[in-house]
C-alpha cells in the first residue's frame, strides 16, 4: 500500500486530527505497527524509564548548573558531573515540519504528522511529535506541553508535547 | 595549500564523471571504476601512477575494498567520511598528502547506484535504517523525521527568523533546472518556474517535491598531485589554494543549536584565509543543493551575503549565469544528478569552469571557484577554494 493511499484512509472514529495513535485496522491491510522502541544507553536508562512513568527529566550539571539533553556521561559546558532534574514538560516549538511523506511504518500510516524541536522551558531542545491538534495549527514560538507519555517497552517510553488548552490559533 | 613542503603545490590535474544518471547494468564499484579511468585519462595518467586512493562510502573499509577491485595497492589511504561533504574534505586530505610528500599522486572516486538499488525512497524513510544509527542517534529517531524533514525543520526556522519565502526557496530550484537544461546528462531538464516548484507537492512543510534534489546513479573521479607533476600532463593544472571543513551535530537536529547556521559559517572562513582570498572574489560556486535550503544557508555562511539575506540574494537569478554568483551550472543536485553524496560532482564542474570547459555555462574568464558540501543533515560542511592560478 503506498503511502498516499494511506493517506486518503478513513481514519477510526476515536482518531482525533493530528493524533499519532496507529489507525485502526484496515481489512486487508497489516495490523498496526507500534513505533519503534530504544534501546537505553546505560547512562540513559533513567530517563526512558521515567517517560514511560510519566515524567520528563533533564540532565543538571551539579558543578556549573548547565541543563542538557539528551543524556551524556558529562556536562557538555564544564564537563562537570551531572544529575537528573525533573522538567515542568513545558516549552515552545522552535521549529517544525508536517510530514506528508514516509515509507516506514508505523509513520506511514500516522501521516501527515508533525515533527517539531522543542526547546524547554529549562533550556534543552528535544525532538517529538506536537499531537492533539490539526498539524496546520502548529506555529514556530507556540507554547507546547508534554501531556502524553507513550509506553514503548518495560524499560522506556517517550514524551508527545500537545499545545497548552486554549493556544492561540495562527492563521 | 600551506604550509606546504619546499615547492610542492596541491593542483587537481584530471577530473572525471561517470555515466549518469540511470546506470541499471552497472555495479556501484564498476561506477567508481569507469570515473577513476576517465579522470585518469583526462589528466594524462596511468593506475600504475597512483600511489594514493580516497573514496567514501557505507561500509568499514570501504575505500580499502574500493582500492582492491581497481586493483590499486596504495600507501596513502582514506575514508574520512561526511555525507556528501566526504569528497571535498578527501581532496583537502590528499592536498596535504602531496604536499607534505607522503604521496604523488592521489585518486579521489566516488560511485553510487542509489537510484537503481533502491529507488526514489531514500529521504523518506526509505533508505532501510529510517535514520537510526547506534548509540545516540536513537534520541531523534522515533518521532518520524525524514531527511527531507530535517532540512524542512531548518527552513521552517530561517523562514520564521528571516522572513524567507517560499518563493525564494523556489527560485533556487528554477536557476538549477535553468543550468541543467545545457547538461545533456542531466536527469532533468525541461524548465521550470516558481510556480511549479510551489504547485508540486509538500513531503515535509515547507518543503515541497521540487525543492529536494533528484536521486541518481552517478559517480565521479579526480586527480590530485604536484603542481610540478601536472607540468606535463595532458590539461591545465587547477590549483587547490585552501580548504576547511566542520561539524555541529551528527544524526540528532535536537543537539544542533542553530539550525540556520551551517557548518559552512566555519570552515568557509577558515577555508578562503587558508587560500588567501575574500567570498567578494570567486568568480564561479558550486554548492551541495540537497535541498533549496541548503543552498540559501551556504551563501549567507560563507559570506557572499549577510545571514538572513540569502533568500533576497538567490532569487530573480542571483545564482544563475550574470548573476550574483553563478552557480551548479550543471544543473545540480536539483536537477542534473545527485546519486546520495554529491561533493565529487562539485569538484569536478569547478575544475571544468576553470578550465574554460563548462560549455554552455561557461563562466567567462573564471578564475576563482568554491566547491562546498554539506552531508548528513546539515551536519558536515566542507570548503575547498579552487583557482586557475598559482597563488
Amino acid at each position: 500500500m503506498s503511502a498516499s493511499k494511506a493517506s486518503k484512509t478513513p481514519q477510526a472514529p476515536q482518531a482525533r486530527p493530528g493524533d499519532m495513535r496507529p489507525l485502526a485496522e484496515v481489512p486487508g491491510e497489516r495490523p498496526p505497527k507500534p513505533r519503534p522502541a530504544p534501546v537505553p544507553d546505560p547512562e540513559a536508562a533513567q530517563y526512558w524509564a521515567a517517560m514511560g512513568e510519566g515524567r520528563l527529566l533533564v540532565q543538571g550539571c551539579t558543578r556549573c548548573g548547565n541543563r542538557q539533553l539528551y543524556p551524556r556521561q558529562h556536562c557538555l559546558t564544564c564537563r562537570g558531573p551531572v544529575e537528573w532534574v525533573e522538567a515542568s514538560g513545558r516549552g515552545t516549538v522552535y521549529s517544525y515540519t508536517v510530514i506528508r511523506q514516509n515509507h516506514q511504518r508505523p509513520f506511514r500510516d500516522w501521516i501527515p504528522y508533525v515533527v517539531a524541536l522543542v526547546d524547554l522551558e529549562e533550556g534543552p531542545r528535544i525532538m517529538t511529535n506536537v499531537v492533539g491538534c490539526d498539524p496546520e495549527d502548529v506555529y514556530v514560538g507556540m507554547t507546547v506541553e508534554a501531556t502524553r507519555f507513550d509506553v514503548l517497552s518495560d524499560e522506556a517510553g517517550i514524551a508527545l508535547f500537545e499545545p497548552v488548552p486554549g493556544f492561540e490559533h495562527r492563521g | 595549500m600551506s604550509p606546504a613542503r619546499a615547492g610542492r603545490r596541491a593542483v587537481i590535474a584530471g577530473v572525471a564523471t561517470s555515466d549518469y544518471p540511470h546506470l541499471p547494468g552497472m555495479s556501484e564499484h564498476a561506477v567508481h571504476a569507469e570515473a577513476a579511468g576517465r579522470a585518469l585519462a583526462d589528466a594524462g595518467l596511468e593506475y600504475g601512477d597512483v600511489d594514493g586512493f580516497a573514496t567514501a562510502g557505507f561500509f568499514p573499509m570501504y575505500a580499502v575494498g574500493v582500492a582492491e577491485y581497481l586493483g590499486l595497492h596504495p600507501t596513502y589511504f582514506d575514508e574520512t567520511h561526511a555525507g556528501g561533504a566526504s569528497f571535498e574534505v578527501l581532496v583537502e586530505h590528499a592536498a596535504y598528502a602531496v604536499e607534505a610528500g607522503i604521496a604523488e599522486v592521489v585518486l579521489v572516486t566516488y560511485g553510487s547506484v542509489q537510484l537503481s538499488q533502491m529507488g526514489r525512497r531514500l529521504g523518506t524513510g526509505g533508505g532501510g535504517r529510517g535514520g537510526m544509527a547506534p548509540g545516540p542517534a536513537i534520541y531523534d529517531a522515533l518521532w518520524g523525521n525524514t531527511l527531507v524533514g530535517s532540512y524542512a525543520l531548518a527552513a521552517r526556522r530561517h523562514m520564521h527568523e528571516y522572513k524567507t519565502t517560499p518563493e525564494q526557496l523556489a527560485s533556487v530550484a528554477v536557476t538549477m533546472r535553468d543550468h541543467a537544461a545545457h547538461n545533456p546528462q542531466a536527469q532533468y531538464r525541461d524548465a521550470i518556474t516558481v510556480d511549479d516548484v510551489l504547485s508540486s507537492r509538500l513531503v515535509a512543510d515547507p518543503l515541497h517535491k521540487l525543492d529536494c534534489c533528484v536521486i541518481s546513479d552517478g559517480g565521479g573521479a579526480c586527480v590530485v598531485t604536484t603542481a610540478e607533476r601536472a607540468a606535463d600532463l595532458r590539461k591545465p593544472a587547477v590549483h587547490i589554494l585552501g580548504g576547511a571543513h566542520a561539524t555541529t551535530h551528527h544524526m540528532n537536529l535536537s543537539a544542533d543549536a542553530d539550525l540556520t547556521v551551517s557548518p559552512a559559517a566555519q570552515s568557509g572562513p577558515l577555508a578562503f584565509e587558508r587560500a588567501g582570498i575574500t567570498p567578494a572574489e570567486v568568480d564561479v560556486a558550486q554548492l551541495y543543493d540537497s535541498f533549496t535550503i541548503t543552498v540559501v544557508l551556504t551563501v549567507e555562511d560563507l559570506g557572499f551575503c549577510a545571514k538572513g539575506e540569502g533568500g533576497a540574494f538567490v532569487e530573480d537569478g542571483g545564482l544563475g549565469l550574470g548573476g550574483r554568483l553563478p552557480t551548479n551550472t550543471d544543473g545540480g543536485g536539483l536537477s542534473a544528478c545527485h546519486p546520495g553524496m554529491r561533493g565529487m560532482f562539485l569538484i569536478v564542474e569547478a575544475v571544468r569552469q576553470l578550465r574554460g570547459e563548462a560549455g554552455e555555462t561557461q563562466v567567462p574568464g573564471a578564475r576563482l571557484a568554491v566547491a562546498h558540501g554539506t552531508g548528513g543533515m546539515l551536519s558536515t560542511g566542507a570548503t575547498l577554494v579552487l583557482g586557475k592560478e598559482a597563488p
